[in-house]
């Protein structure tokens, strides 16, 4: 499954949703498909995507959140499945993308790679939904899924190692950080 | 009883709650107990407790683009263990973070463990540009964390305020 794949087939599920991504190839992805004012982007600070979906979906329990993680940064910040799954946000999905590689610094391989199952650990964390998806078919009904049972969820989705042709967009970081807060404060 | 003071953390709780932070994160060590149990206790207050300190930046960073105010507590090592998230959310985002920082290692501690990271704090605050003023006698904490508070929200910055030990600790 290309990543590009599945986000275009649920990304008619993100109108309403306030979505959060990590850095890299999922931004400038979900960028080429179309920018929305409720999506933002964390262009650095690995590990963090979840923690700031966290944020979100405490704060504003009437508002579904969507975080589209990745490897890499999930194993920077193992430690957040733990908090995530603690106070168990039901109005948040959590979609890792796991193309088992740093892909956007050279593709050196991650620990997914030799065995590391982010789902079990997300479920040994205490997330009480977790699912591994490998084909695009499987992604949109586990998402679909996820958005029915009202609760936390953690999607790994196994992709490929491909990527965009670049990863800096005309979006710039500020303008999309004071846009998606203008969007939270008006919706 | 323990020698943190419940009338002074007390004093810093009120001063939180009159600046409407209504979203704390923590990562409990002894001078916070008080704090963190207050938190817990109020039902207007979300307290998430971590993991680890960074995490707090993101949660901060969330809660702040969702348009509620936020505060973190933690220990120095704590913002130790944070920069990253601290330069490449907050700074780079330019999101208001409201740091309170438990400042061992300063003058009086008996901990050796704790001393090296004291004698950097105020260094690495520095190095960071981060806003800072130290929480050290009653009469000026509730006016501190309003004022903290008033600059990280016009600058859209972080801002830290130093617990010491001679507001947090009652023996000498």
């Amino acid at each position: 499954m290309k990543r590009l794949d599945a986000l275009r087939a649920i990304y008619s599920h993100l109108e309403d949703r306030v979505v959060v991504t990590i850095m890299g190839a999922v931004a400038a992805e979900l960028q080429s498909i179309g920018h929305r004012q409720n999506f933002f982007y964390l262009q650095h600070a690995m590990g963090l995507a979840s923690s700031m979906g966290l944020g979100i979906a405490l704060t504003r329990p009437e508002r579904q959140v969507v975080v589209f993680d990745g490897d890499g940064s999930v194993l920077m910040n193992l430690g957040g499945l733990t908090t995530l799954a603690r106070y168990r946000p039901r109005n948040m999905v959590h979609v890792v993308f796991d193309n088992e590689s740093l892909l956007s610094v050279g593709g050196f391989p991650t620990a997914t790679s030799t065995g590391t199952d982010l789902a079990a650990i997300a479920a040994a964390a205490g997330v009480p939904r977790t699912a591994t998806v490998r084909t695009v078919d499987e992604f949109s009904r586990a998402f679909a899924e996820a958005i029915a049972a009202q609760d936390l969820t953690t999607i790994v989705a196994k992709v490929d190692a491909v990527g965009p042709s670049k990863y800096v967009t005309d979006l710039s970081l500020l303008e999309n950080r004071f846009a998606f807060q203008r969007y939270l404060a008006i919706t | 009883m323990s020698p943190v003071s419940t009338a002074h953390s007390r004093l810093i709780y009120d001063a939180l709650k009159t600046c409407d932070v209504r979203l704390m994160s923590a990562l409990p060590e002894t001078w916070l107990v008080h704090l963190v149990r207050m938190a817990d206790e109020d039902p207007d207050m979300t307290l998430v407790r971590l993991a680890k300190e960074e995490e707090g930046v993101g949660i901060s960073a969330g809660a702040h683009l969702a348009g509620v105010k936020s505060a973190m507590l933690m220990q120095n090592h704590g913002l130790l263990a944070s920069i990253n998230g601290i330069v490449s959310c907050a700074q780079l985002y330019r999101i208001p973070l409201l740091m309170l920082v438990s400042y061992r290692g300063d003058f009086g501690e008996r901990d050796p463990w704790q001393t090296e990271g004291g004698a950097v704090t105020e260094d690495l605050l520095r190095a960071l540009r981060i806003p800072f003023s130290h929480l050290d006698h009653p009469d000026h904490v509730a006016r501190r964390i309003a004022k903290a508070q008033t600059l990280a929200l016009s600058a859209n910055k972080p801002v830290a305020l130093l617990l010491c030990r001679d507001l947090m600790w009652e023996e000498g």
